[in-house]
């Protein structure tokens, strides 16, 4: 594999990827030690199974109606579009989802499916303690064991995500490895998984990890473009001039930008976290400043050193606090069809006020960083334009992190 | 006839079962590991796997995350490991060396770049433990182009299919990983790894080594029953942790370890069952 990063053309079709073996381009695929090949395998194709079976999309849909909340609203920010000035600005209100985030349409889809499949165990992995409260939920609505891995600097970073998946049933097991933090969480799940492989699911959180992961969480998660671009139309009789997501793993992303990616006129940027700035060290912005390499079952971008050692990472938000990213961002990044950017931590910090202060919306800091690139965007656009942030989640689990970076105790 | 293949024949020969053991390249220090190899060979290893260390060993257990966190803090990136395996040619030019590892250091270095200089400083074979056959074209074409041996890990779940489709590509030895898990979990069963070494013998000649949860002599002897090969790591890792800060008592702890691993596989059969 050369690490030469050559631009490579768009196909003419985004939706017919990933390929068998799942490749998004030279991304993606299946790196993993070989005892996980035969799950891995097993899962691709139950879910091919029941991606076609009537009855499951059924059960989903229902579930994600009356258990999650579905259709979220798209909401127009009038306030903040007329202090930011240039583009409307509207929000996917992906924070009014149960458990206060995206990630539960992804874990009721994997939950369901782990049932179907006869495995009553489920592993996560979890950064700022969102994925591992909805796949906590997901478990006690369906009577599933749930132990859930995070890193113990997460754990003190996200104590009342804590208590909330213990309250809801589910161990948490913190992660004294490596940095203590999500990268080294997914580790430790992935080895409890090839444990435990006869009884044990293992719902991941995001569009990274081996094939066919990325595929799948894309398509529980694509309930938010669709959704999106419905609502668009009827709002407006048209689509988007742009679309904004915060972009960690890129789940929140690609839910989002999939549905859109073959509508060429709506322009697609995903934000990045900057940390403290891409040119220093501290930061979690593979696709902004970093190189392809192979982790944790897939070929992406990755904060690497020049060994090939993957660097610690640095947000304040613990949900983008991830070295890698999902290998179909990596791909939509080479073929110039989504722009990345990187955001800093005081840049989100104030777009985090600034939204809830004017909308009375207190986003997650992960949510934050899109946040604060819309805003430039919206400044250099023509009012009758319009932005779709992606609001992937609500903030309340942050205001312990945010008021302790301007020195308050709660 | 490669060095591995060589070793093994040269085993056979001799009625006797290979050994072949683990350490992390430059743990706990880089000046530690060339000793360390040649203790092991001194005291009855028959095949050196040198791991490249990494700082995302996801199939490891703590042990050997461990040793590859202490090899990194010191400094040893995978130059140093093909240094290392250089230096211990110096004065050992017939012991097999088997790199293992991750593929992300190698992806960087690139797959040519690393099989003309992993083949210079003398290593015999690669195992890289995220690399499934599914992916590994390239990397292996660039491995034989360099006459250095594949190895590939076959695991209890894996299908009959695979386990040809792994065989036609391996050279050297295969490994069988005989438990679920991660390396140092668990406890053996030696009928149910026979059976499965069994099904490996009828895809193919290579010789199969077995690995993961050999922690004493009387596992090796039990495991050299079944196999032709036993492969010792987290066991003697753990030795060097035990020891960190006195080389003289990691030397003194590899060797007493590995003597008790070689004269359990040299012992006469015992009952297969307990």
């Amino acid at each position: 594999m050369s690490n030469v990063i050559q631009a490579i053309e768009a196909p003419a079709d985004f939706g017919e990827f990933p390929d068998p073996l799942g490749h998004f381009g030279p991304y993606g695929g299946r790196f993993v030690p070989e005892l996980l090949m035969a799950p891995l395998e097993e899962l691709a194709s139950a879910y091919a199974r029941f991606r076609a079976d009537p009855e499951f999309q059924a059960e989903l849909y229902a579930d994600l109606q009356y258990y999650v909340g579905r259709p979220t609203p798209l909401y127009f920010a009038r306030h903040w579009t007329e202090q930011v000035g240039g583009a409307q600005l509207y929000l996917k209100r992906e924070d009014l989802d149960h458990t206060g985030a995206h990630k539960i349409n992804n874990t009721m889809g994997q939950a369901l499916l782990a049932s179907r499949m006869g495995k009553r165990r489920i592993v996560a992995e979890t950064g700022a303690g969102q994925h591992g409260v909805a796949t906590a939920a997901v478990c006690a609505r369906l009577g599933l064991e749930c132990i859930v891995y995070m890193g113990a600097e997460d754990v003190r970073r996200q104590s009342v995500n804590v208590y909330r998946m213990r309250l809801m049933g589910a161990t948490v097991v913190p992660v004294e490895s490596g940095t203590r933090t999500l990268k080294d969480a997914l580790n430790e799940a992935f080895r409890d998984w090839a444990a435990n492989v006869d009884d044990t699911f293992y719902i991941i959180g995001t569009v990274a990890g081996p094939h066919p992961y990325p595929e799948m969480v894309r398509d529980f998660q694509a309930v938010i473009g669709r959704e999106t671009r419905e609502q668009c139309l009827e709002q407006h009789g048209r689509l988007p001039d742009a679309l904004v997501a915060c972009v960690g793993g890129g789940s929140n992303a690609i839910g989002m930008f999939h549905p859109f990616l073959g509508d060429t006129g709506v322009e697609i940027y995903g934000a990045e976290a900057g940390g403290e700035g891409v040119e220093t060290e501290r930061h979690a912005a593979p696709l902004s400043a970093g190189r392809p390499g192979v982790l944790h079952g897939n070929r992406t971008y990755l904060m690497e050193n020049a060994d090939g050692q993957i660097m610690p990472t640095h947000s304040v938000s613990a949900g983008l606090d991830y070295p890698g990213v999902g290998p179909e961002h990596a791909w939509l990044k080479d073929t110039g069809r989504v722009r990345y950017v990187a955001v800093d931590d005081d840049d989100a910090l104030a777009a985090f006020h600034g939204l809830a202060r004017l909308e009375g919306i207190i986003p997650a800091l992960e949510t934050a960083h899109g946040i604060a690139y819309a805003e430039k965007l919206a400044a250099r656009m023509r009012p009758d334009q319009v932005i779709v942030i992606n609001c992937s989640g609500r903030g309340d689990k942050d205001i312990d992190t945010v008021a302790e970076v301007e020195g308050m105790n709660l | 006839m490669s060095r591995i293949a060589y070793r093994f024949a040269q085993r056979r020969a001799e009625q006797r079962k290979t050994l072949v053991t683990y350490v992390t390249g430059g743990d706990p220090h880089p000046g530690a590991t060339v000793p360390i190899m040649h203790r092991l060979v001194s005291a009855g290893a028959d095949i050196i796997e040198v791991g490249m260390p990494f700082s995302d060993p996801m199939a490891d257990g703590p042990v050997i995350q461990s040793a590859c966190d202490r090899a990194l803090e010191n400094g040893t990136g995978l130059a140093g490991v093909l240094e290392m395996v250089r230096a211990f040619r110096r004065t050992d030019n017939d012991t097999p060396v088997v790199l293992m590892g991750y593929l992300n250091p190698i992806e960087q270095i690139g797959y040519q770049s690393f099989a003309r200089d992993a083949a210079a400083a003398g290593v015999d074979g690669v195992l890289t433990v995220d690399l499934p056959p599914e992916e590994g074209n390239e990397f292996v074409a660039a491995l034989t182009e360099h006459d250095l041996d594949p190895i590939w890990l076959i695991a209890p779940t894996t299908r009959m299919e695979r386990v040809n489709a792994i065989c036609d590509q391996a050279r050297g030895f295969v490994y069988y990983v005989s438990l679920k898990g991660v390396t140092g979990a668990g406890t053996l069963d030696v009928d149910d790894v026979g059976s499965h070494v069994d099904t490996i013998r009828e895809a193919t000649q290579t010789p199969v080594g077995v690995g993961f949860g050999v922690r004493s002599g009387d596992d090796a002897a039990r495991l050299g029953q079944v196999a032709d090969a036993v492969v010792v790591g987290t066991a003697i890792v753990s030795r060097i942790a035990e020891n960190v800060g006195d080389d003289a008592a990691i030397g003194d702890a590899i060797h007493a370890i590995t003597d008790e691993l070689r004269q359990g596989l040299d012992a006469p059969m015992v009952e297969r069952t307990p």
